[in-house]
C-alpha cells in the first residue's frame, strides 16, 4: 500500500475544506475525508497483518524511499511497522471524533476544520517517517495549527496557554534539533532512522545525546519537570483541540522517545533509564495528587493526563520488552480514553456551560447517555479490567516487575500506589456530577446527546472496548516492534 | 565585445532602464501610474532575462567576473526589486517623484551587481559606494517627514564612517599583499599581525553595512524613517548583496585566515542573535520590530556562514531566497496597513483578522516563516543554516542557535497573536488591495510555501556553489 496516501487524504481534505463555500459543506466534507482517513487506517492495518502472516519479517514494510535534498542526504522515506500501525489507527479515531464534536462551532468553522486537518495530517506524517528531518518536519508542523487553535477557539487564558506551549514545545524542538543533528554527522552524515540504527556511536556520545532528545521528545509528552503547558493548554482548548492535544500530539512525544531517543541511542537510555524512572514515578504521582486538588473537570483530565502519560516513560524507563509494549499500549489506551474525557467535558460543559465539579450533580437523570459515557471513561482511567487503561497499565506492571533489583521494585510499587488516588478523584468526580439530585433547576431542560455527539462517543468506546476486552490483537501488533527495539538495546 | 554584452547582460539591462527612466523624466514626463506600470513590467523582464544567456568568464583584467552562482544571486536580488515595485504601489504611486526614486534604486541595485561580481578590492569598493549612496537618497523620500530626513542623515553618516574603515582596511592590506586582486591575494597572506589588523577593518565595515551587532545602532532608526518601500529595500535587498560578498570574500580571499575569521564569525552570530532578539521584543513600531527581527535573521545567516564550507554558501544563498520572500511579504502588509491608515503600531494591528483575513494570513505565514515554523520555507532555510553552523561541531554554539529560536518565535507570535486573537473595538477597516499588490503578496505566500518543498532547487544552488 502507498503509505503518501496517508498524508494526501488528510492534506485534500483539509484543501477541499479551504475550497468549499458555506459552513455546512465545510462539515460535510471535514467528515467524509476524516472518515475515509478512518478506512484507509483500517485498511492499512488489515494489509500489514497479512503481509506479516505471510511471513513477511521485514522490520519495517510499505517502505518508500524518495530523495528529497539530495545533496544533504535528506530523503523523503516512509515506513511502517507494528507501532506505527497502533498510532495511526488512534489518529484516525481521534480525528473522527474530533470533526464530530466540532460539530456546532460558529466561528470561523473553515478554519477550524481546516486547522484540525492539518494537526490531523501531521500527525500521520509523523508516525509513518523513518527520516529524522522528515519526522521533525511534521513534528513542528503542529505548532501553528496548535497555537491557533487554542488562542482563537479556546477559553479562559487562551492567549497566555497558546503562547505557553507554543514556547515550551520550541524548546523541546530546540532540543531534538540540536540531538538531531548530532546523530546526522556522528552516524556518517545520514537522518535515516535505519541506517542510524546499524551505525556506531561511542557511548559517550551517546549519552551526550541521549538527554538532549529524550527531554525534547519529553516535552511534549510531559516529561516532569516541562508538563507545566498540558494543564494550562488543554483547560484553554476548545474540545476538538484538548482532544488532538492529549490524544495525538502527547503521542508524538512518547513515539519519539522511544523510536529515536531510546532506539538510536540504546547506550544512552541505558545510562539514564534511572532517572527516567524516577521522574516519571514522580510526574505518576504528582499528577494524580495534583487532579485530587482540582475543580475544573478540563484541568482533572489534564493532571491525570500528566500522571497516566508518566506510565508510558516509566514503562520506556523500564528498558524491557513487556514493559515497552506496556508503555506503547498505554499510549495508545489513554490517546482513545482521553480524547473521550475531553469529548464528555466538552459535551457537559456546552449545556451546563460550567465545568466545576461542585457546580454540578444528577446529570443522569437528564442525560443518560452522556452520563454513562462519563461512567465508562472513569472507570477506563482507573484500570477497571476489561477496558483498555487495566490491560495497558498491568502490561507495564508486569514488564516493570521482570527487573528484579530494589530500586525498579519500589519505582513500581510507588507508580502503582497512584491508582489508588486515581479511583478516589475519578470517582469523586463522578460521583459529584452525575450522581444525587439535581442542584441547578436549569439542567431540567438539558437535552441529551445529539447525533454527532453520540456517534463519536460510540466510535471512542469501541476502542477502549477493542482494547479492553481482546487485548490480544494490539499486543501482537505492538510486540515485535518492542523486541526489535530491545534487541538493540541487549546489543544483539 | 560579444563577451562583454553577455557576462554584463544584467547590469547592462538595469542602465538600460535607469536611461529610459531618465529620458523619460527630462521628455514629457508620464502619469504616476502608467510609469508605475512599465516600470513594473521593465522589472520583470529584467528578471526573466536574468535566466537566459548566462556564462562564465572574467572581464577588464580580471575586475569583473561572473559565475552562474553569482547570476542566481542577481536574479534573487532583481526578484526582491520586482517584488518591492508591486507591494509598495499604493505608496509609489503618491510620490512625486518616481522616476527619480527608481532610477535611485536600480542604480544602487546596479551598484551591487557589480558589487557581487567584483573581481578587485578598488571596484568592490566603488560598486559599494554606488550601492550605498542612492539608498541614502532614498531614505530621505517621505519629503515633509522629519523623521525621514533624520534617518537619511543617519545612513549617509554611518556609511561615510563605515566607507572610511573600509578604505583603511584596503589600504592596509594592499600595503602588506601588494596586490588588490581578488585572486592574487590568497596566495599573499600568512597571518601576520598587520594584516589580521587590515582584515580586521575589511569586517567591520562589512558589519555595519549587515547590521551585525555592535555596529547595528544606525538601523532601527533609518528603518523607522524610511517609507516602507526603502526599508524593504534596505533589509533584503542591501542585506542580501552584502552578504553574497562578504561570503566570497571569507570563502574565497580570506580563506588561508579561517582559524581568524571562524571566531569572529561565532562571537559576532552569537551576540547578533541575542541582541537582536531581545531588543526585537521590546518594539511597538511594525518598523523597528521588523528591523531587529533582520538583525537577528542575519546573526542566523553568519551561523551558516561560519562552516566554511560549500554547504554554508549553499545554505546562505538559499535562506536568503527564502528570507526575500518572508521578509518582503511582512513589509508589504506593513506597507499597505501603513500607507491607507497610516498606522505603523503593533497595538493597531488588534483585530486586524475581522476586517482583513487574507492580510492576516499572509502576515502570519511570513512571520512563521521567518521564525522558522513547518510548512513555511523559513524552517528549511533556518534548519540548513544550522546544519552548516554544525559542521564545525561546536554544541554550545548550535544549542544557543536553536534557544535563540525560541525568543524568536516569541515575538513573532506578539504579532500574531495581536492580529489572530486580540479584541479590539474599532480595529483597522477593510483595506482594498490593488491588483499589483495582490499579485506581490502572492508570489511571496507562494514562495513562502512552495521554496522549501521544491528540493531541487537547493540542490541546484548547493551544485552552482
Amino acid at each position: 500500500m502507498n503509505l503518501l496516501f496517508l498524508i494526501g487524504l488528510p492534506l485534500l481534505t483539509a484543501v477541499a475544506v479551504l475550497l468549499s463555500r458555506n459552513k455546512q459543506q465545510v462539515k460535510w466534507i471535514a467528515l467524509a475525508g476524516s472518515i475515509a482517513q478512518l478506512g484507509l487506517a483500517f485498511v492499512l492495518f488489515f494489509i500489514y497483518q497479512q503481509e506479516r502472516n505471510s511471513g513477511n519479517a521485514a522490520q519495517m514494510l510499505f517502505e518508500q524511499n524518495y530523495p528529497l535534498f539530495a545533496s544533504l542526504n535528506i530523503n523523503f522515506h516512509f515506513g511502517v511497522d507494528g507501532i506505527s500501525i497502533a498510532m495511526i489507527l488512534l489518529t484516525a479515531f481521534v480525528v473522527v471524533a474530533g470533526v464530530l464534536v466540532s460539530w456546532k462551532i460558529e466561528k470561523m468553522t473553515k478554519e477550524f476544520y481546516f486547522l484540525l486537518l492539518l494537526l490531523g495530517m501531521g500527525a500521520y506524517g509523523f508516525f509513518i517517517s523513518l527520516d529524522l528531518f522528515i519526522l521533525f518536519f511534521f513534528l513542528e508542523i503542529s505548532v501553528i495549527p496548535k497555537y491557533l487553535l487554542i488562542g482563537i477557539w479556546g477559553s479562559g487564558k487562551k492567549e497566555y496557554s497558546a503562547n505557553k506551549l507554543a514556547l515550551m514545545l520550541m524548546g523541546g524542538s530546540a532540543l531534538i534539533l540540536v540531538g538531531m543533528l548530532g546523530l546526522y554527522f556522528a552516524g556518517g552524515r545520514s537522518f535515516d532512522i535505519l541506517t542510524l540504527s546499524k551505525a556506531t556511536i561511542s557511548a559517550g556520545y551517546q549519552s551526550l545525546l541521549f538527554p538532549l532528545l529524550f527531554v525534547g521528545f519529553g516535552v511534549f509528552t510531559a516529561l516532569f519537570p516541562l508538563h507545566t503547558w498540558v494543564p494550562d493548554g488543554h483547560s484553554s482548548a476548545p474540545t476538538a483541540g484538548s482532544m488532538f492535544l492529549a490524544g495525538i500530539s502527547m503521542k508524538l512525544g512518547g513515539y519519539g522517545c522511544l523510536r529515536v531517543a531510546t532506539y538510536l541511542l540504546p547506550e544512552g537510555a541505558k545510562e539514564f533509564a534511572d532517572i527516567i524512572i524516577i521522574l516519571s514515578a514522580i510526574a505518576i504521582l504528582y499528577g494524580a495528587f495534583a487532579t485530587m486538588m482540582q475543580k475544573d473537570l478540563k484541568y482533572i483530565n489534564a493532571y491525570s493526563s500528566v500522571s497516566h502519560v508518566g506510565f508510558s516513560l516509566l514503562g520506556i524507563g523500564m528498558l524491557t520488552q513487556t514493559a515497552i509494549t506496556g508503555a506503547l499500549m498505554q499510549m495508545v489506551s489513554h490517546g482513545l480514553m482521553t480524547a473521550l474525557f475531553f469529548a464528555v467535558i466538552g459535551m457537559i460543559y456546552d449545556r451546563t456551560h460550567t465545568r466545576m465539579v461542585g457546580d454540578m450533580g444528577g446529570l443522569m437523570k437528564k442525560l443518560p447517555f452522556i452520563s454513562t459515557i462519563f461512567f465508562i471513561v472513569g472507570l477506563c482511567s482507573l484500570g477497571l479490567p476489561g477496558l483498555s487503561g487495566f490491560v495497558a497499565e498491568m502490561t507495564i506492571f508486569m514488564g516493570s516487575w521482570q527487573n528484579t533489583d530494589a530500586f525498579h521494585r519500589i519505582a513500581t510499587i510507588a507508580a502503582a500506589m497512584s491508582i489508588v488516588v486515581t479511583a478516589v478523584y475519578i470517582l469523586r468526580a463522578i460521583g459529584n456530577t452525575v450522581m444525587g439530585p439535581i442542584k441547578n433547576e436549569n439542567y431540567l431542560t438539558l437535552k441529551d446527546a445529539a447525533w454527532n455527539e453520540k456517534l463519536a462517543a460510540i466510535l471512542l468506546v469501541a476502542g477502549i472496548l477493542a482494547i479492553g476486552i481482546v487485548p490480544g490483537w494490539l499486543n501482537d501488533l505492538l510486540r515485535p516492534a518492542a523486541e526489535e527495539i530491545m534487541n538493540r538495546i541487549a546489543g544483539k | 565585445m560579444n563577451e562583454f554584452f553577455t557576462l554584463m547582460k544584467s547590469e547592462l539591462v538595469i542602465t538600460a532602464i535607469i536611461f529610459l527612466l531618465l529620458f523619460i523624466k527630462i521628455g514629457k514626463g508620464m502619469k504616476n501610474d502608467s510609469l508605475l506600470s512599465l516600470v513594473q513590467a521593465l522589472l520583470l523582464i529584467n528578471f526573466i532575462v536574468g535566466f537566459f544567456f548566462n556564462k562564465e568568464g572574467n572581464l577588464f583584467g580580471d575586475m569583473f567576473y561572473t559565475s552562474s552562482l553569482i547570476v542566481f544571486q542577481k536574479n534573487i536580488l532583481s526578484l526582491g526589486v520586482y517584488l518591492i515595485s508591486l507591494l509598495c504601489s499604493d505608496w509609489l504611486k503618491k510620490t512625486e517623484h518616481l522616476p527619480e526614486f527608481f532610477i535611485l534604486m536600480l542604480s544602487a541595485l546596479l551598484g551591487m551587481f557589480l558589487m557581487i561580481s567584483s573581481g578587485n578590492l578598488l571596484i568592490f569598493y566603488l560598486s559599494l559606494e554606488l550601492a550605498t549612496i542612492p539608498v541614502a537618497a532614498m531614505a530621505n523620500f517621505d519629503l515633509h517627514k522629519k523623521r525621514s530626513s533624520e534617518g537619511a542623515m543617519k545612513m549617509i553618516l554611518s556609511s561615510a564612517f563605515s566607507s572610511g574603515i573600509l578604505l583603511f582596511g584596503i589600504s592596509l592590506i594592499y600595503g602588506i599583499t601588494g596586490t588588490l586582486s581578488f585572486a592574487a591575494i590568497p596566495g599573499q597572506l600568512d597571518g601576520s599581525t598587520l594584516q589580521i589588523l587590515g582584515f580586521v577593518f575589511l569586517v567591520a565595515a562589512f558589519a555595519f553595512k549587515l547590521s551585525i551587532v555592535p555596529f547595528h545602532l544606525w538601523t532601527a532608526d533609518v528603518y523607522e524613517g524610511s517609507p516602507v518601500a526603502v526599508t524593504a529595500f534596505l533589509s533584503v535587498i542591501s542585506k542580501g548583496s552584502i552578504a553574497f560578498i562578504f561570503i566570497t570574500a571569507l570563502y574565497k580571499v580570506f580563506a588561508p585566515m579561517q582559524d581568524v575569521w571562524y571566531m569572529m564569525l561565532v562571537i559576532f552570530a552569537i551576540i547578533t542573535m541575542v541582541i537582536g532578539n531581545l531588543f526585537a521584543i521590546r518594539q511597538q513600531n511594525i518598523k523597528r520590530f521588523l528591523a531587529f527581527s533582520s538583525i537577528a535573521q542575519v546573526g542566523f545567516i553568519l551561523v551558516g556562514m561560519s562552516s566554511g564550507s560549500n554547504i554554508g554558501i549553499t545554505a546562505v544563498v538559499y535562506f536568503i531566497l527564502i528570507y526575500t520572500f518572508s521578509n518582503l511579504a511582512a513589509f508589504g502588509v506593513a506597507a499597505v496597513i501603513a500607507e491607507q491608515t497610516g498606522k505603523e503600531n503593533i497595538d493597531d494591528y488588534k483585530g486586524l483578522y475581522k476586517t482583513n483575513p487574507f492580510l492576516c494570513w499572509i502576515l502570519a505565514l511570513a512571520l512563521f516563516s521567518l521564525a522558522g515554523i513547518p510548512p513555511t520555507a523559513g524552517f528549511f532555510g533556518k534548519l540548513f543554516l544550522i546544519t552548516a553552523g554544525a559542521t564545525k561541531a561546536s554544541f554550545t554554539f548550535i544549542i544557543i542557535a536553536a534557544l535563540n529560536m525560541i525568543i524568536s518565535l516569541y515575538y513573532y507570535l506578539r504579532v500574531i497573536r495581536a492580529a489572530f486573537m486580540d479584541k479590539n473595538e474599532s480595529p483597522i477597516g477593510k483595506i482594498k488591495l490593488g491588483i499589483a499588490v495582490k499579485l506581490g503578496l502572492i508570489i511571496c505566500a507562494a514562495g513562502i510555501l512552495l521554496v522549501g518543498l521544491f528540493s531541487w532547487i537547493y540542490d541546484y544552488i548547493n551544485s552552482l556553489s
